[in-house]
């Protein structure tokens, strides 16, 4: 009686501690960030260049909305090219653009959703993109002392047609 | 390429090499353009009389289609594939006489200029100021079993007109101020060199090759994708690998069979076609539900040499009972490089 009270006892240590070690392997496994079905979905465009401050306001607002994040560079296709051209030269500056805002929003939890659309001119561009996909809040970004963002006749565009609630960030002047 | 390059010269001797090799060869219509070299190399091949048309004060030689389909031969010499014919004659180009000609079961070499292909004709515009007008098609570059450049370097086509050998000396002159000047010949050049390449590019795609023809040449990339937003970043990663390699490279989903999308996967769907035609990647769509067995095929009909993949999504006790994805394709895939891109947003996790 004795010896089957052993075995059992036994067996249940080994239980548990089988129970311990797979709970323990499953929190070390690495775990995507999740995303909410239907989650909001806030979209960054720009084109060129991305100020930083503007990037870390638009992780912010993703991660107040508890969001997925959109960063879109808008590529410009040339009258002279076919729509459907491929752009090496300036997907080559997209590529980096889009991996460092991925990174600073990934590293504060925010999920991301990355594209790249292109265009006859931005304006066209970022037409394309809302058409197909739903948007919950914009981000356009105005140009920081001169450079980058949309200009102001393109953001009077935006403000205008945008099918979603629509931010205007201006970075400080001296922020850049 | 362009005139004076030899194409006419060229299509003679692969003429006279058939005929050695005992097939039976006649010239449809040659354009000496008065070159002795080119004349010389003609002598002993049978020529299809030219029908003769009236044009204004002009009497053209225009290729005799009925003539050269009622003599059968097995190969015809067909002479400015891109040549406009006068009118009254069969067919309004010279192209459409040769489809005539093909159709009628008889194996057809000809030559044309690359500043004829319909495709580059605003590329050949802004590059030499001239609009070409006489254009063939793509297709029938497409259609053709073989094409060969004849290329020259622009200095030596220089050389060979200013020797008189492409053109009369007082033709020459001016030909060499326009058309023929350096850079313009460049461009061509150039142009010719890309389209032979892409030519080869494409017909090494359509056609099944063998595992060994594909062994043999350049670096191609495949990335396998999903429906999910970390595919746009796995698609971004094999792109700059595929450019630093030089390859091409081609995106992979495959669609367990009955199972429908969800509005958000048909989304990112959208989304990764999209990424792919910026990144002039090729977007393959396969139904199956063997993910292994679908990967090893479209490799081996693409002739991929690189993998790319995502991290697994596995959870580990499917991992022990399915066993590995990752696993399975480098046991499947012998000879192919297998890259698997890490996520980002699990770099956080990591500790020393």
């Amino acid at each position: 009686m004795n010896a089957l009270l052993v075995v059992l006892a036994v067996l249940v240590v080994a239980l548990a501690a089988a129970l311990v070690t797979l709970l323990v392997r499953r929190n070390r496994r690495p775990r995507r960030l999740p995303v909410n079905r239907g989650a909001r979905r806030v979209l960054v465009a720009f084109s060129g260049r991305l100020d930083s401050t503007v990037v870390d306001a638009a992780i912010r607002i993703a991660r107040a909305d508890d969001a997925v994040l959109v960063p879109a560079y808008l590529l410009v296709v040339p009258l002279r090219y076919a729509e459907d051209s491929p752009l090496r030269d300036e997907v080559e500056i997209a590529m980096p653009l889009l991996e460092a805002v991925e990174h600073a929003a990934l590293r504060a939890g925010v999920p991301v959703d990355a594209r790249i659309e292109k265009g006859r001119t931005l304006t066209h561009a970022l037409k394309r993109l809302w058409e197909v996909e739903r948007f919950d809040r914009i981000i356009a970004p105005a140009p920081t002392n001169g450079h980058g963002g949309f200009t102001e006749k393109e953001l009077a565009w935006v403000l205008t047609h945008a099918p979603a609630e629509t931010v205007v960030l201006k970075p400080m002047p001296t922020a850049a | 390429m362009a005139a004076g390059v030899g194409k006419t010269y060229r299509m003679l001797q692969e003429g006279r090499q058939a005929q050695t090799e005992g097939r039976d060869v006649v010239i449809g219509y040659l354009e000496p353009h008065d070159r002795p070299e080119t004349a010389a190399l003609a002598e002993g091949i049978a020529v299809v009389p030219r029908l003769h048309a009236q044009h204004g004060t002009l009497e053209l030689g225009e290729m005799d289609v009925d003539a050269v389909i009622r003599r059968s031969a097995e190969l015809t010499l067909i002479d400015e594939l891109a040549h406009t014919n006068a009118p009254g004659m069969r067919n309004e180009k010279r192209y459409q006489d040769i489809d005539d000609v093909l159709n009628a079961g008889i194996d057809v070499i000809s030559t044309v200029n690359v500043q004829h292909l319909e495709s580059l004709n605003d590329s050949i515009a802004e590059l030499t100021d001239i609009r070409v007008r006489e254009t063939f098609p793509d297709r029938i570059l497409e259609e053709a079993d073989e094409v060969v450049l004849v290329d020259l370097t622009p200095e030596a086509l220089q050389k060979r007109m200013l020797a008189g050998k492409v053109y009369p000396k007082e033709r020459a002159e001016v030909a060499l101020q326009n058309f023929f000047r350096v850079e313009k010949l460049s461009a061509l050049r150039e142009l010719a060199l890309r389209e032979v390449a892409e030519d080869v590019g494409a017909r090494r795609q359509s056609t099944v090759l063998d595992p060994l023809s594909t062994q043999a040449v350049a670096e191609r990339v495949l990335v396998l994708v999903t429906p999910e937003p970390r595919s746009q970043r796995l698609l971004r990663r094999a792109w700059r690998s595929a450019e630093r390699l030089g390859a091409e490279l081609d995106a992979l989903w495959v669609h367990k069979p009955g199972k429908p999308l969800t509005e958000e996967e048909q989304v990112s769907l959208a989304a990764l076609r999209r990424l792919a035609i910026v990144l002039g990647a090729h977007f393959v769509e396969e139904e199956d539900g063997d993910l292994v067995g679908t990967v090893r095929r479209v490799v081996y009909e693409r002739g991929s040499t690189y993998v790319f993949l995502g991290t697994p999504d596995e959870r580990r006790w499917i991992e022990v009972v399915r066993g590995s994805l990752v696993s399975a394709l480098v046991r499947d895939l012998p000879g192919i490089d297998i890259r698997v891109v890490a996520n980002r947003a699990d770099r956080k996790e990591l500790r020393p």
